[in-house]
């Protein structure tokens, strides 16, 4: 079986999804976690953080949660429901960088916890960087 | 106050939303969805398209993975403008260095510290 064929096989295999429950839940979990976000980002702010602080501690406030449900083996009860509400916002990027971590431990230290906790945050920092390196590139031959 | 929640409340429950109808209707699986998020917000970052979102929406557009993509993009503008070429390889990473780092070693602590769901 080519990687086509099983491409349209499991096509086939994959009941379809609810969007019109999918798409709610997406929208009232992430946002949700987005209203969880903006809380911490106001107490920082109103300790007198800057704002681009208080934003960034609001992500890491956010990373922290995702990994301590990640652990319990919370999340990804959560992500079954909320779909994208629990991938797009900053949770989603921890928890795939836990989840692997945590199930390749047995595969050694290394080359399993160490190496898989990159499965998906590594091509995301890929792109990310490159895109923002082109971005920088164009800045710097044009902008001037 | 409030009137910031739900705007926090909407703005990053439609970027998700969007999220899921890519899920749903295309055929994106959730690790090219976060690449794919990634590299939008650099874009609509570096065109200037995202600052007014993070105005209005403010934590609503910055914890989606949209929101660090704008990041990194934020970071090489200013770097550019500071550092010259040397910003456009440091602006990214130092812009968004918390987040990351903060991101590998939680999920260094919590892998070491816990155990996976027994599959069996």
């Amino acid at each position: 079986m080519t990687a086509k064929e099983y491409q349209s096989a499991s096509d086939k295999a994959i009941p379809h999804s609810k969007s019109y429950r999918n798409i709610p839940m997406a929208f009232l979990v992430g946002g949700l976690l987005c209203v969880l976000g903006q809380a911490v980002m106001n107490l920082c702010l109103y300790y007198g953080m800057e704002k681009d602080i208080a934003s960034a501690c609001a992500s890491m406030s956010l990373i922290i949660l995702s990994a301590v449900l990640t652990g319990c083996n919370i999340y990804d009860n959560i992500a079954q429901h909320a779909g994208a509400g629990t991938l797009v916002p900053i949770t989603g990027f921890a928890n795939s960088m836990v989840s692997p971590a945590m199930e390749f431990k047995t595969e050694g230290y290394v080359l399993g916890l160490g190496a898989k906790m990159f499965s998906i945050a590594g091509p995301v920092l890929v792109y990310g960087v490159s895109a923002s390196v082109i971005y920088g590139l164009i800045l710097f031959i044009f902008g001037r | 106050m409030l009137m910031e929640y739900l705007k926090a409340f909407l703005v990053g429950g439609i970027i998700c939303a969007i999220g899921q109808v890519l899920i749903d209707y295309t055929k994106l699986t959730p690790a090219r969805i976060l690449v794919s998020f990634v590299v939008a917000g650099v874009i609509l970052g570096g065109l200037g398209l995202y600052q007014p979102l993070l105005d209005f929406g403010g934590a609503g557009a910055s914890v989606p993975l949209t929101g660090f993509g704008a990041l990194l993009a934020k970071g090489v503008r200013e770097a550019v403008a500071e550092k010259g070429f040397f910003g456009i390889f440091s602006g990214g990473l130092t812009a968004s260095a918390a987040g990351v780092a903060m991101a590998i070693f939680t999920s260094l602590v919590t892998a070491l510290i816990s155990k996976p769901k027994d599959k069996s």
